[in-house]
This record gives structure tokens, C-alpha cells and sequence, in this order.
């Protein structure tokens, strides 16, 4: 029963959205799709509640063993607890409660929050630079090639690198964009997105048929 | 007694036999219409296929890629309009060829056919991984990417992790497994205790070994950064829905000196992982890879009948390219229009 219900459920709910995609929005069966993702909504609401307890457990555990690194656990409970509570307090006790603007959830989010993930979303750029040296490593004739081309391609993505390859006879930015962005670049891509799509298609069937069981931990 | 796969499978059997009289008789019997809206992977995979040949389609004719047409929105044209998304006629005969092509592959499977696979490099690999951290007396990392649960990157995510904890159980090496979802954090503790369990290490088993890190993409990034720098995992696993965090996790793990093995379907992140980690499954590799490492002849069934599509799908093309260059491809390319 623990294995065959959740089983009986994959294979229905996975056919409804397999024949829900073949109809018409605002039709019993074309709405299908829509109202599980409507359900899936309100089940991942509900689990929220889990996520509070892990994170807080596992922090709190850090923080009165005093494991290494136990100060930024207790920033971190103490970041979700005054960050959360007054949002959830309603904003006719206080302006500063509710997630309006003036109130600390929203002071919190604009002048903590968003540079935060922006500074952290920024130091891309370096990652990117060293996993650039590392990849185009000039060690054998593949690679040498992909420093080439990669090189050309990046010096045509900013303006002066273009003014700089107009300067040459022939249209190289025109051959860039057809042979090698939309060439070779784009055969590659497609060929990965039809054998993913053809993959996910694939591990839906198993799922559906009950053959994939291993996303419960069986088989 | 029938297993439950047993039956699941001959319903879809059924399905396949009577589906089409069933939907006749759901598309006379309903005529209310509107916009289309997205169905589930199966069905979006298929269209995601014929969209691709569509494009493909159009750039073989050098032309424009094919627009929509003009909607009409007159009474007449609305009332006339069925329920049933003719429109989408081609995704529906691929899901059907593809799903009878899994079955019969699979039934050949189950009779005993011995089916040849290819070897994936990155998930031979992972068992040396885990070996070498536990060598090294340091954890495993695995993250299941940073999308929700109804992702079916995410489901391969969960399902490669119930083979990851298998293994860390067996030698009994730590095992850190941080996640971004809520539904996410119950089905990987599910998985992992089962893991756990079937391998006869109950006792070794702790709950907090999949956590719930942070709801922000960059929070959590910077929290499984934070973890990699502190406690060095000797090797980190990737395997699910990625984003712009792909690289900053895999330069991190890579600075941190882990051995580190990625798999996402995302072709605008695999160029990240293929240049930090030291192996990486581009696309398809990462829905095998359950398959993979189970041996299960019937589960490796449903690959092989993926490949005699991809077969069929390279036919498809091979002929599109000749009857474009004769000059008579029009009628072919209309059937792979846009859904």
C-alpha cells in the first residue's frame, strides 16, 4: 500500500496533465493542469513550515554546541525572526509591521536584502573569469581552437571589438552570427534541448508507469 | 499478485487503445474555448521536440521563424473553435509513439534482451568519488539543484541522490545534501532515510542531513559556498536545475579542491559545469542516470526506447534537409508547426 498508493496517484494525476495539455483552457479537462498547480501551491504552502524547522533546528543545534562558525548560525535565526515576525504582524498595530512600505520587512529587503544578492550575483563576473582561464588553456588543438573562436566571439560582443573586426576585408561579424553563433552554436544547443526533452519525456513515462521509483527512495 | 508497475502499465495500454475514442467523445461533447495554458513534462517535452523542428524546419527553408497566426476573434470563428487542441495534434502522435516505443523496449527488457548502453563517464565515477571522500575522512556534498519539486529536473535530482546515499550509507560518509524548497527538503529526506534503511544503516542515518538552507537563489548559494570553504566536502555532487549559480558553486567547490561531478538539462549552464567540474551530464545523461546506476533491465528498457526515438527524430531531420533542398519541403514542414 505505501508503494502501490503513491503509485496509483503519479500514474492519474500524470495522465490527467498528458490529456490536459490536448485541450482548451476553461474546459473540465484542459482546466486539470491548472487546478493540480493550483493544489501543488497550496501543498508547498503548507511545507513551508517544514523549512522554518529545519533551518532553525539545524542552526540552533550549531549555535549551543558552539560549532565552528556557530556566530553566523545565530545571525542566520536571528535574520529569519526579525525579518518574518513583523511581516506577519498585521499593519494596523504599527506601520512598521505588515510588508508595506516604511515597515522593517520592507527596510529590511530594500536596503539589506536586494544589495545582498545583487553583490553576490555581481561577484559572478570574477568566477567567470577564472573559469575562462582555466577553460581556454591552450593545450591541445581543440582547445587552441575554442580560444580562438571564443576570443573572436567575445571581442564582437562589445562595440569596439566589432568596430575593430570591421576593420578587416570580408564581413566577419556577419560570419560570426551565421557559421558560428547561429551555426555551430545553435546545432549544438538544439541537439541538447531534443535529447533533454526527449529524457524528461522519457523519465515522466517511467514515473507514470511506476517503473521509476527511486524519486520515493525504492528500487 | 500483480505488481503495481504491472498494472500501471497495462492501463496505459488501455489508454493507448481507448484514449482516442475517449477524447472524441470529451471533444463532442465539450465546445467552451480559450487560450492554451502549458500541461506536464511528458506532453511539453513532446511539444519542446516539435517546436525545435519547427525552428529547424524554418531556417532549413531560410525563412522567418513561423508567427502564430492572427487570432480570430469573431463570434462565429469562437463558437466554431473546438475544445481539443488540434493545433497540437503532431505533440500528441510523438507522445504516443514514444510512449509504445518505452514499452516495448521495456517488455523486451523484462523477456531478457540483453540491451547494449553506453558508458556515462561522470556516473561511473561516482562511487570513486565517494570512495575518495571517505578515504579523506571529509563529506559529500550533493545539491538537487534549485528548482521546486514539479521541475523533473529536480525529480532526477532526488532520484540520483537516493543512489548517492546508498553508497555514502554503505561506507558510512557524511553526507550534507542542502535544499532550496520545502517540498524538496521532505522528498529528499524521504529518499535518503530509504537509502539508509535498505542498506541496513538506520543508525547512521540523521535527519539534518538534508537541510533547508534558504528560499533566495544567491542566500543559498553563498550558504553551500559558506559550507564548502568551512568544511571542504571532498566531493560535490550536482545533479538538477541550475541557474546563475551554477558557476559560482562549481568554482567554489572547485577552489575548495573537491572532486566534482554536475549533470543539469540546461544548455545555457553546462558550458559553467563543463569548465569547473570534473565531470559533467549534458542533458539526457542527467534523466538516465537513475536508470543508469540502477542496472535494472526494465528501468534501462525505457532508455533504449528513448534512443529509437531520437533515431527516428534523426531520420525526420535527415529527410526534412532533402526535401527542403529539392524544393518540396513545405507540406513536410507543416507538420512540425509550433504548438
Amino acid at each position: 500500500m505505501k508503494t502501490s498508493f503513491p503509485v496509483a496517484v503519479a500514474f492519474l494525476t500524470g495522465m490527467a496533465l498528458v490529456v490536459s495539455f490536448f485541450f482548451r483552457e476553461g474546459t473540465l479537462v484542459g482546466d486539470l493542469s491548472k487546478n493540480l498547480k493550483i493544489w501543488l501551491t497550496i501543498v508547498g504552502g503548507f511545507t513551508l513550515l517544514l523549512g522554518v524547522v529545519s533551518i532553525t533546528r539545524v542552526n540552533w543545534a550549531g549555535v549551543k554546541r558552539q560549532k565552528s562558525g556557530w556566530g553566523y548560525k545565530l545571525l542566520t535565526l536571528v535574520s529569519i525572526f526579525v525579518m518574518a515576525i513583523p511581516s506577519i504582524l498585521p499593519a494596523s498595530w504599527s506601520p512598521l509591521f505588515g510588508r508595506a512600505e516604511g515597515s522593517i520587512y520592507d527596510w529590511l529587503f530594500t536596503y539589506l536584502d536586494s544589495p545582498m544578492m545583487a553583490t553576490m550575483f555581481a561577484t559572478l563576473a570574477f568566477y567567470i573569469a577564472s573559469a575562462a582561464y582555466r577553460a581556454f588553456r591552450a593545450r591541445t588543438v581543440e582547445s587552441t581552437i575554442l580560444l580562438l573562436v571564443a576570443t573572436i566571439v567575445m571581442l564582437w560582443r562589445v562595440p569596439m571589438g566589432e568596430a575593430f573586426l570591421n576593420l578587416f576585408p570580408g564581413d566577419l561579424p556577419g560570419f560570426l552570427n551565421a557559421f558560428v553563433m547561429n551555426g555551430a552554436n545553435l546545432a549544438v544547443q538544439r541537439g541538447i534541448i531534443i535529447g533533454a526533452a526527449l529524457g524528461a519525456a522519457s523519465m515522466s513515462l517511467r514515473i507514470i508507469l511506476g517503473i521509476e521509483r527511486t524519486y520515493m527512495g525504492k528500487g | 499478485m500483480i505488481k503495481s508497475s504491472d498494472m500501471a502499465r497495462k492501463a496505459l495500454l488501455w489508454a493507448i487503445v481507448v484514449g482516442p475514442l475517449f477524447l472524441v467523445t470529451i471533444v463532442t461533447a465539450q465546445d467552451s474555448i480559450d487560450t492554451s495554458i502549458a500541461g506536464d513534462s511528458l506532453a511539453s517535452a513532446a511539444a519542446t521536440v516539435v517546436d525545435s523542428l519547427d525552428s529547424l524546419a524554418a531556417e532549413m527553408a531560410n525563412v522567418e521563424d513561423t508567427a502564430p497566426p492572427a487570432e480570430d476573434t469573431t463570434e462565429a470563428a469562437v463558437v466554431a473553435e473546438s475544445s481539443f487542441r488540434y493545433d497540437r495534434i503532431n505533440a500528441a502522435i510523438l507522445v504516443l509513439v514514444f510512449s509504445a516505443a518505452i514499452l516495448i523496449f521495456t517488455r523486451w527488457a523484462r523477456q531478457g534482451k540483453e540491451l547494449f548502453l553506453r558508458k556515462i563517464p561522470g556516473l561511473e565515477a561516482v562511487e570513486e568519488a565517494v570512495g575518495r571522500a571517505t578515504e579523506m575522512g571529509r563529506p559529500v556534498l550533493y545539491v538537487p539543484g534549485i528548482a521546486e519539486l514539479d521541475e523533473i529536473e529536480t525529480i532526477a535530482g532526488i532520484s540520483i541522490l537516493g543512489r548517492v546515499a546508498k553508497i555514502t550509507a554503505q561506507y558510512e560518509t557524511p553526507l550534507m545534501v542542502p535544499v532550496r524548497y520545502p517540498l524538496v527538503l521532505a522528498a529528499g529526506q524521504e529518499v535518503v532515510e530509504q537509502a539508509y534503511i535498505e542498506m541496513g544503516k538506520k543508525d547512521a542515518y540523521d535527519k539534518d542531513m538534508v537541510r533547508y538552507v534558504a528560499g533566495e537563489q544567491f542566500a543559498f548559494t553563498a550558504n553551500v559556498n559558506g559550507y564548502m570553504m568551512r568544511e571542504r566536502p571532498a566531493t560535490n555532487i550536482y545533479m538538477g536545475a541550475f541557474f546563475a549559480e551554477s558557476l559560482l558553486l562549481a568554482e567554489t567547490g572547485n577552489a575548495a579542491g573537491s572532486i566534482q561531478i554536475a549533470g543539469t538539462a540546461r544548455p545555457e549552464q553546462l558550458p559553467f559545469f563543463i569548465a569547473a567540474c570534473d565531470y559533467t551530464l549534458m542533458g539526457e545523461e542527467l534523466y538516465a542516470a537513475s536508470a543508469y546506476l540502477s542496472k535494472e533491465p526494465i528501468m534501462l528498457g525505457g532508455l533504449k526506447g528513448q534512443d529509437f526515438v531520437k533515431m527516428l527524430i534523426v531520420i525526420g531531420i535527415v529527410i526534412g534537409v532533402i526535401l527542403v533542398a529539392l524544393g518540396y519541403g513545405d507540406s513536410y514542414m507543416q507538420l512540425f508547426q509550433s504548438v
